[in-house]
C-alpha cells in the first residue's frame, strides 16, 4: 500500500529526483475531496428544489439565504489559515472543516421546515468549508517537492473535480429512487461526507515537514516568529496580479447565460455547461500542472487567463455550436491553468509555518477580485447591453493581463534552484 | 490519533464503507418504501367540476378537493396536483415530475377532469390561471440553475390557446412598451398572468432590474405595455373592473407583500384588510371575495384564507391545510 507511507515518521524519506510518483499525502488528501465533494456536491444540487419545492420558501427567501453566507467565507478563510499555522495544525483545522460541513448535513434533516435551521445548516457548511480549505492547500504544498508543486495540485484539482461531476449524478440517483424523498439525499450526502473525514484521519499525516528529503521537523515556530504574508514583497505581487485578474473575471455563470441565449439553449440542457468546463479541467488539470512545473507557473498562469479572453473574443462573434465547444474548452483551460498553479505558484514563496494564512490570504483576494468582477460585469450588461459589456470586460482583462505580466516576478519558482525566500527549515 | 498498521486502517475504511453505506441503502430504501402511496393519480370518476364550490388542492393527499360551501364537509377524490385552477369548460393542473432538472407537467382537463392535453415544461410548478371562458390557459413555473451556475430562479410563463391550439412556451419574447419606449433587457421575467373576459386581453407582472411592473398584454396583437410599478401575480376580478396582486411592502425578505386591490378605472389602489405576508395569485371567489394560501397554521404546510375585496372586514379561515383555490360556478 503506497497511500500517505509519506506521512509515517518511521519511513525514511525517499531520495529526490528518483520519485516519479505524487506524494502519498496529496493523493490521501485528493480522496479526501474527492469523497468530500460528492457529499457537498449533492446538497448543493438539490437545495434550491428542496426549499422552494418542499418547503415553499419564495425564490425571493431562497435567495437572501443563499446570499448571507458567501461573504462571510472570506473571512472565516482567513481565520482558517491562521490557525493551521499556530503550531501547524493543519490536519486537524482542516478535519474540524470537514466534519463540521458532514454535521451540517444532519443539521439540514433535523431543522425539518424551520428556517432558522436551515440557515444554520447552510453556515455551518460554508464555515467548514471556509476553514478547511486553505490548511489542506498548505498540506497539499508542504508534503510536495517545490519542483513538483504543479503536479501535486493538479491531480489534487482532478479528484476534486471528479467529486464534483458526480454528486448531482449521485444526488440525482438517490432522487429518482425515492420519488423525490430529500432527507435521503441529506442523509446520503452525511454519510459520504463522514467517510471523508475517515478517510483524512486515517490517510492524512498529523505533521508534515514540507518538501521531502528534508528531515522531519514540526512546522511549528515559536508564536512571536508568526509570518505575515503581506509583508513579503514576492508574495505581495503574486497576491496583486491574481486580485487584478480576478476583478477583471466575470463569472462563469454570464459566460453560460450568453451561451444560451446566444443558441436559444433549451432550459434542459443548460445545466450540462458547466458539466462540460468541468470536464475540460478534469482532464487538463495534470498535464497542465506538470507544464507548469517545467517551465514556471507564471506563463501557465498568464495563458490561463489568455484563454479566458479567449472565451469572450468567442462570444463577441456570432454564437453557434462550435463556438459552444470552444468556450466550454477554453474554460477549462482557464481553470487547469489558474486554480492549482496559483497555489503552487504562491506556494514556495511562502515559509512553511506561514504558508496556510498566505493562501488563505491569496484566495480571499482573489475570490472578492472575483466577485468584484461579476458585479461589475452584471451592471455592465444592464446599462450598455452584453454586447458593449462584453467589449469592456474583454479589454479589462487584456489590460490586466499585461499589467500582470509586469507585475508577476518573472522567474519566482525556477524549477529545482531553490527559492531564497523559502523558511531555512523547508530547504 | 495514530494508525501505525495499514492493515487496521484498511480494516477501518472498509468497516466505515460497509457501516455508512449500509445505512444509507437501507434509509433510500425506507424513504421509498415510505412515500409509496405519494403517487400520481387521476380524479375518482364521481369527482367532477359539475359541482359548484370551492375547489384547492388538499396537502394532506396533494388531491384536489372541493368545499361546497362555508360549512359543508369537504369532498375529496380530485386528481394529485401540485397547482390547480378551474374556469369555463377548462381546468389546469400542475404536476412536478419526479427527477431533476426540475419539470413541470401541464394537464389540461375537461369538466369530467378528462384529460385534453399535456404538456412538459421545465421548472417548478408556480401559478396556473384559466380565462373565464376556459379558452385560454397560462402557467409559470420556477426555473432554477443547478450547482454550478448561478443559484438564483428565473420564471418561465406559457399560454396555451385552446381555439388554435397554439402554444407559446415563454411569454419573454412579447414586444414590450414601457414608458412609451420598447424595452429591452436581457433579465426579463414574466409570471401570474390573468386574462379577460374578451380571451384576448391579460395582465402579468414583469420584472427585471430588480422592479416589477404590471403589464396589459393583447394577445392578438402581441404586445404588452407595462402599466404600473411594484405589482405581482395580479388576479383580474369576474367582472373585469377590479385587479388584486401582491405588493412588495417590506424588505424584510420574511414578510416582503401585501395583498391590494386596484381600480382600473380610476387606477387608485387600497390595501386588503390582511395584514400577513401573501405570496400567491389571489383568486376572486366571487365579486367580492378574494381567496389566497398563506403558510399552514398547527404544522399544516399552507390554509386557504379569504378577505373581503374592499379592503373592510378581517380575514376569515376557509380551508385548514388547502392551498390553490379557485372558485367554479
Amino acid at each position: 500500500m503506497y497511500l500517505a507511507t509519506n506521512g509515517r515518521p518511521d519511513t525514511s524519506p525517499h531520495p529526490s529526483g528518483v520519485r516519479r510518483r505524487v506524494p502519498g499525502t496529496v493523493i490521501a488528501l485528493g480522496a479526501v475531496s474527492l469523497v468530500t465533494d460528492v457529499s457537498s456536491e449533492m446538497v448543493t444540487a438539490v437545495l434550491p428544489l428542496y426549499l422552494v419545492l418542499g418547503l415553499g420558501l419564495s425564490p425571493l427567501q431562497f435567495g437572501f439565504l443563499d446570499g448571507l453566507f458567501n461573504g462571510a467565507t472570506a473571512l472565516v478563510r482567513l481565520l482558517g489559515g491562521r490557525l493551521a499555522d499556530r503550531g501547524g495544525r493543519h490536519k486537524r483545522v482542516a478535519g474540524a472543516g470537514y466534519l463540521l460541513s458532514a454535521l451540517s448535513r444532519l443539521g439540514l434533516l433535523l431543522a425539518g421546515g424551520a428556517a432558522g435551521g436551515i440557515a444554520a445548516a447552510l453556515a455551518a457548511d460554508r464555515l467548514g468549508k471556509g476553514i478547511r480549505t486553505a490548511p489542506r492547500d498548505a498540506l497539499i504544498s508542504l508534503s510536495s517537492p517545490p519542483e513538483t508543486l504543479g503536479r501535486s495540485f493538479g491531480v489534487h484539482r482532478a479528484m476534486d473535480t471528479t467529486g464534483a461531476l458526480l454528486g448531482p449524478l449521485v444526488a440525482f440517483a438517490v432522487l429518482w429512487a425515492t420519488a423525490d424523498a430529500y432527507d435521503a439525499v441529506f442523509v446520503v450526502s452525511f454519510c459520504v461526507g463522514l467517510l471523508g473525514v475517515l478517510l483524512l484521519l486515517l490517510y492524512v499525516p498529523d505533521s508534515v515537514s514540507g518538501p521531502v528529503g528534508a528531515p522531519r521537523v514540526p512546522v511549528s515556530r515559536p508564536a512571536k516568529a508568526q509570518h505575515k504574508p503581506l509583508r513579503d514583497p514576492a508574495f505581495r505581487r503574486i497576491l496583486y496580479a491574481a486580485a487584478l485578474l480576478g476583478a477583471a473575471t466575470i463569472g462563469d455563470a454570464f459566460l453560460y447565460l450568453l451561451l444560451q441565449r446566444g443558441l436559444d439553449l433549451s432550459p434542459t440542457l443548460f445545466p450540462l455547461l458547466p458539466l462540460g468546463a468541468a470536464a475540460g479541467y478534469l482532464l487538463l488539470a495534470v498535464p497542465v500542472g506538470r507544464i507548469a512545473d517545467r517551465t514556471g507557473r507564471r506563463l501557465p498562469f498568464l495563458l490561463g487567463h489568455a484563454a479566458l479572453l479567449g472565451a469572450y473574443a468567442v462570444l463577441l462573434a456570432p454564437v453557434s455550436w462550435a463556438s459552444l465547444a470552444a468556450v466550454l474548452a477554453l474554460l477549462g483551460v482557464f481553470y487547469a491553468a489558474t486554480d492549482g498553479v496559483l497555489m503552487a505558484l504562491a506556494g514556495p514563496v511562502l515559509p512553511a509555518h506561514g504558508r496556510a494564512s498566505g493562501f488563505a490570504v491569496l484566495q480571499t483576494g482573489q475570490a472578492l477580485a472575483r466577485l468584484v468582477g461579476a458585479a461589475g460585469f452584471g451592471a455592465a450588461w444592464t446599462f450598455w447591453g452584453q454586447g458593449p459589456a462584453l467589449w469592456v470586460a474583454g479589454l479589462a482583462l487584456a489590460g490586466a493581463l499585461v499589467a500582470a505580466w509586469r507585475v508577476l516576478p518573472p522567474a519566482p519558482d525556477v524549477p529545482v534552484q531553490p527559492s531564497p525566500s523559502r523558511a531555512p527549515e523547508a530547504s | 490519533m495514530k494508525f501505525r498498521s495499514r492493515q487496521l486502517r484498511l480494516v477501518l475504511v472498509v468497516a466505515a464503507v460497509l457501516l455508512l453505506g449500509g445505512g444509507s441503502l437501507g434509509y433510500v430504501l425506507h424513504a421509498r418504501q415510505r412515500d409509496a402511496p405519494a403517487q400520481q393519480v387521476g380524479a375518482d370518476a364521481s369527482f367532477t367540476l359539475a359541482e359548484p364550490g370551492l375547489y384547492f388542492r388538499d396537502a394532506a393527499t396533494g388531491r384536489i378537493a372541493r368545499q361546497p360551501g362555508r360549512q359543508a364537509p369537504r369532498v375529496a377524490g380530485g386528481p394529485s396536483c401540485d397547482r390547480f385552477y378551474a374556469a369555463g369548460e377548462r381546468a389546469l393542473c400542475l404536476r412536478k415530475l419526479p427527477g431533476v432538472p426540475a419539470r413541470t407537467q401541464a394537464l389540461v382537463l375537461d369538466r369530467q377532469l378528462k384529460e385534453v392535453r399535456r404538456v412538459a415544461v421545465v421548472g417548478i410548478p408556480n401559478r396556473a390561471r384559466v380565462s373565464a371562458s376556459g379558452q385560454l390557459l397560462s402557467w409559470t413555473t420556477f426555473a432554477t440553475g443547478d450547482s454550478y451556475a448561478t443559484s438564483a430562479f428565473s420564471t418561465r410563463t406559457a399560454i396555451l390557446d385552446l381555439r388554435t391550439g397554439d402554444l407559446v412556451k415563454s411569454v419573454e419574447d412579447i414586444p414590450l412598451t414601457v414608458d412609451g419606449a420598447r424595452y429591452h433587457a436581457p433579465d426579463v421575467n414574466y409570471w401570474g398572468v390573468t386574462f379577460a373576459r374578451d380571451d384576448n386581453r391579460f395582465y402579468a407582472t414583469v420584472s427585471s432590474k430588480g422592479r416589477t411592473h404590471l403589464v396589459e398584454g393583447d394577445l392578438r396583437k402581441w404586445s404588452a405595455r407595462a402599466l404600473r410599478e411594484n405589482v405581482e401575480c395580479p388576479s383580474l376580478s369576474p367582472d373585469n373592473t377590479r385587479l388584486a396582486f401582491k405588493k412588495k411592502v417590506s424588505d424584510d425578505p420574511k414578510a416582503p407583500w401585501r395583498l391590494y386591490v386596484l381600480d382600473l378605472a380610476t387606477l387608485r389602489e387600497h390595501p386588503l384588510s390582511e395584514t400577513r405576508s401573501v405570496d400567491d395569485q389571489a383568486a376572486w371567489l366571487d365579486d367580492a371575495t378574494l381567496g389566497y394560501a398563506l403558510p399552514g397554521g398547527e404544522g399544516r404546510k399552507s390554509d386557504i384564507w379569504t378577505a373581503p375585496a374592499d379592503g373592510t372586514g378581517t380575514p376569515h379561515l376557509m380551508v385548514p391545510g388547502g392551498s390553490s383555490p379557485g372558485a367554479v360556478h
